[in-house]
């Protein structure tokens, strides 16, 4: 009796699957490092592709963001990556891309969406070939805890001077830790340091793209700037920061310990749900009142279509969806922080994000200086950097010292600076 | 009728762990020595001979990175010798100790570290030593060394050795189980005719049990030497792939996973990784070779 039951439920789920599978039925695998965002692949952004597009099944299967480049570029050699790649800015993908492991895209229509800075970083040097689908970028500033602020009576500082004095307020009161960042973990001194209040001293683009050109060298005055700004912070990130990890700087603040966190844009989904006190952002200050502000709304991620893929076709439908207004909406609400590259009108309902876009219409908008190009030799610009913005807020180096060594770095092997 | 000169059944016998080991430790060592001859110059594997090795020592930023890599695997590895083997014998000689009441326990708790994940270990020792949110910070409250608490994971100076004493933690039960099993198979014979002598307590201790555990502590520090120059887990969950502070716990399993896979912008080169691996592998059979033809072969060994 029960193996007459059993036989006919395995009968009846092959009928299932068989008759699922004959709607050419296909399922498409995205490789992603963003396994924060899992649920809101599973329950938004999937099903509402899913529901236009009928027959075609996608899944989301992230790895841990340290191990991604890793991770992919191993399954990718052995053939087991999946159809959609999900790519780094630059050339991380671009050595996938000349390696015939993605596809050009150039030809997709959604592509024209987006405009040539927001396609820049996934494009061949001579932008002949844009080979992943710009999905969003980050913008740097500084959060605080507008609690924290109010009690002390501290205003949003606009100009350098005033941030130092605002730190100073905070050290002196002593209830709150004045800055939460550490230095164990070293990227967040490069990331939410050095290339946080960076733009400010080199001038966004122009000093990025004089860098890049050979006319401006590191050791040259707007590029030490930053790493003297840096060298002061040391003496207001709170006991012991030097063995402080991101996590552990990420719950200072949202435990309100610490007053201003020096921040990415996708802190703000994880903040909102941890943090019970009002929050508010301010851009990077600049070095003199009245200077022109320039921010780093970084391209970071986007998706590309794997070459051996067997759903070619399928997968491209998909990108096209991801390059449409629609998928930028639902990305920037469902994700705020992360901030779309198309040219779609989006509008944001988190405040907090969207007081970060809207630096976008005051200041200018530049890219992280290390990532195009300057990071493709060895020493590689990008790992030094992070040691020299750590070497320089523990004091174990000094601003110019350190801009030297990042310089002689570059300049033996990158012929420009040469 | 002539035996057939082949003992097949030791073929047969041996042939399962050969295959197994062959396919899984022999083939990918040779591989990787192969590999260390190669690089990439536009998508297309190039031989280039000794190239890699030459880079490898004569670039100033390659060789300087590598001497400071090899440099705290020797500094790590004598923090260990320093530390786990007297910590091993005494322990094992307290728990050899037949008046000791619970031994069983100590023992086992004492060993439980080392069946834990290196990813645990470090979790927890870096939780332990946290300056934020750390016990170790607490605890040396209470007892008024308050001030003496520093950030030591997160210093130049002290990162590798705290590091080296949290490995020496996991690992020590290994020493004391291996110096342990040593000090029972001492025969009591030996003991009681020391005792006639006038020999007891410590000068039996250092006269007799010592001189008999030596080849046991011979092949402890051998297996901690291999296992030290081979470390790379407990680094990586702890610092990370940068090794920090400024590269101060790099060592080279850290600076061949660095230079292998990539780091964040920085791309994998195989080529370059397979030649550190190699110098990783010949540094490794050098101190082996040494410990198996100049220590080993003149220790004098006891028969009871």
């Amino acid at each position: 009796m029960s193996m007459k039951k059993l036989t006919a439920g395995l009968l009846a789920t092959t009928m299932l699957v068989g008759t699922a599978a004959s709607a050419q039925d296909v399922t498409l695998t995205i490789e992603s490092w963003r396994n924060d965002d899992l649920i809101l692949w599973q329950d938004v952004i999937i099903p509402a592709f899913e529901a236009e597009n009928p027959g075609i099944q996608v899944e989301f299967t992230p790895s841990a963001p340290a191990e991604y480049n890793a991770v992919l570029n191993s399954k990718l050699d052995a053939g087991s990556a999946g159809d959609l790649i999900t790519c780094r800015p630059f050339d991380a993908s671009l050595a996938l891309y000349e390696a015939g492991q993605l596809t050009d895209l150039s030809d997709l229509e959604a592509m024209s969406n987006f405009s040539s800075v927001a396609q820049s970083a996934w494009q061949t040097d001579d932008g002949s070939a844009t080979f992943c689908m710009p999905m969003a970028s980050v913008i740097h500033g500084f959060i605080y805890n507008a609690d924290a602020f109010a009690e002390l009576g501290l205003e949003e500082p606009t100009t350098v001077d005033e941030f130092f004095a605002v730190l100073d307020a905070i050290e002196e009161d002593g209830t709150y830790i004045p800055m939460a960042m550490g230095t164990a973990d070293q990227w967040e001194a490069a990331t939410m340091g050095y290339n946080n209040i960076g733009p400010n001293y080199w001038r966004g683009e122009e000093g990025r793209l004089a860098l890049i050109a050979g006319e401006q060298a590191l050791t040259d005055p707007e590029w030490v700037g930053p790493l003297e700004q840096l060298a002061r912070w040391g003496d207001y990130l709170g006991r012991g920061f030097e063995a402080q990890t991101y996590p552990d700087s990420q719950n200072l603040f949202t435990l309100g310990r610490a007053a201003i966190y020096p921040a990415g844009s996708w802190e703000i989904t994880g903040f909102n749900a941890q943090a019970d006190f009002a929050m508010g952002a301010f851009a990077p200050p600049v070095p003199n009142a009245g200077d022109e502000c320039f921010i780093s709304d970084h391209t970071d991620i986007a998706i590309g279509l794997n070459a051996a893929s067997p759903n070619a076709e399928a997968a491209r439908t998909f990108l096209s969806w991801v390059g449409s207004a629609e998928f930028a909406s639902i990305y920037a609400n469902a994700l705020p922080g992360f901030f779309p590259l198309s040219n779609a009108e989006v509008t944001l309902e988190d405040p907090l994000a969207q007081e970060m876009i809207s630096w976008r219409s005051e200041c200018e908008s530049s890219i992280r200086s290390t990532y195009q190009i300057l990071s493709r030799g060895t020493p590689n610009l990008e790992n030094d950097t992070w040691n020299a913005s750590t070497q320089v807020i523990r004091g174990a180096e000094t601003p110019a010292d350190a801009a030297a060594r990042l310089q002689e770095g570059l300049a033996s092997w990158y012929e420009p600076q040469q | 009728m002539r035996q057939s000169r082949i003992k097949w059944h030791i073929v047969v016998f041996l042939a399962p762990a050969v295959l197994v080991y062959t396919a899984i430790m022999i083939v990918p060592l040779f591989n990787t020595l192969r590999l260390s001859l190669f690089t990439e110059v536009d998508q297309e594997r190039v031989y280039v001979g000794l190239e890699n090795f030459r880079t490898l020592f004569g670039d100033q930023r390659w060789s300087d990175s590598f001497w400071n890599a090899l440099g705290n695997n020797f500094w790590f590895f004598f923090i260990h010798m320093l530390v786990q083997n007297p910590i091993g014998i005494l322990l094992a000689a307290i728990l050899s100790n037949p008046r000791l009441r619970f031994s069983a326990i100590y023992r086992t708790a004492i060993f439980v570290p080392t069946i834990l994940s290196f990813v645990i270990v470090g979790f927890a020792w870096k939780l332990i030593l946290s300056p934020i949110w750390g016990i170790a910070p607490g605890m040396m409250d209470a007892v008024g060394l308050g001030d003496f608490f520093q950030p030591w994971l997160g210093l130049e100076e002290t990162s590798l050795t705290t590091l080296a004493l949290i490995s020496v933690w996991q690992f020590v039960g290994i020493p004391m189980m291996l110096i342990y099993a040593a000090l029972l198979s001492i025969p009591d014979e030996i003991l009681e005719a020391g005792e006639c002598d006038g020999l007891t307590g410590f000068s039996a201790f250092w006269k007799i049990k010592l001189p008999l555990i030596l080849p046991s502590i011979g092949i402890i520090s051998i297996l901690t030497f291999v296992g030290n120059f081979n470390a790379f887990d407990l680094i990586y969950a702890a610092q990370g792939a940068l090794a920090g502070p400024n590269y101060s716990t790099d060592i080279l399993g850290t600076f061949m996973y660095r230079t292998f896979f990539g780091f964040q912008l920085q791309l994998g080169d195989p080529h370059m990784g397979s030649a550190i691996a190699s110098a990783m592998f010949g540094i490794i059979l050098i101190g082996v070779c040494f410990y198996l033809f100049a220590i080993q072969s003149r220790m004098r060994r006891y028969q009871f």
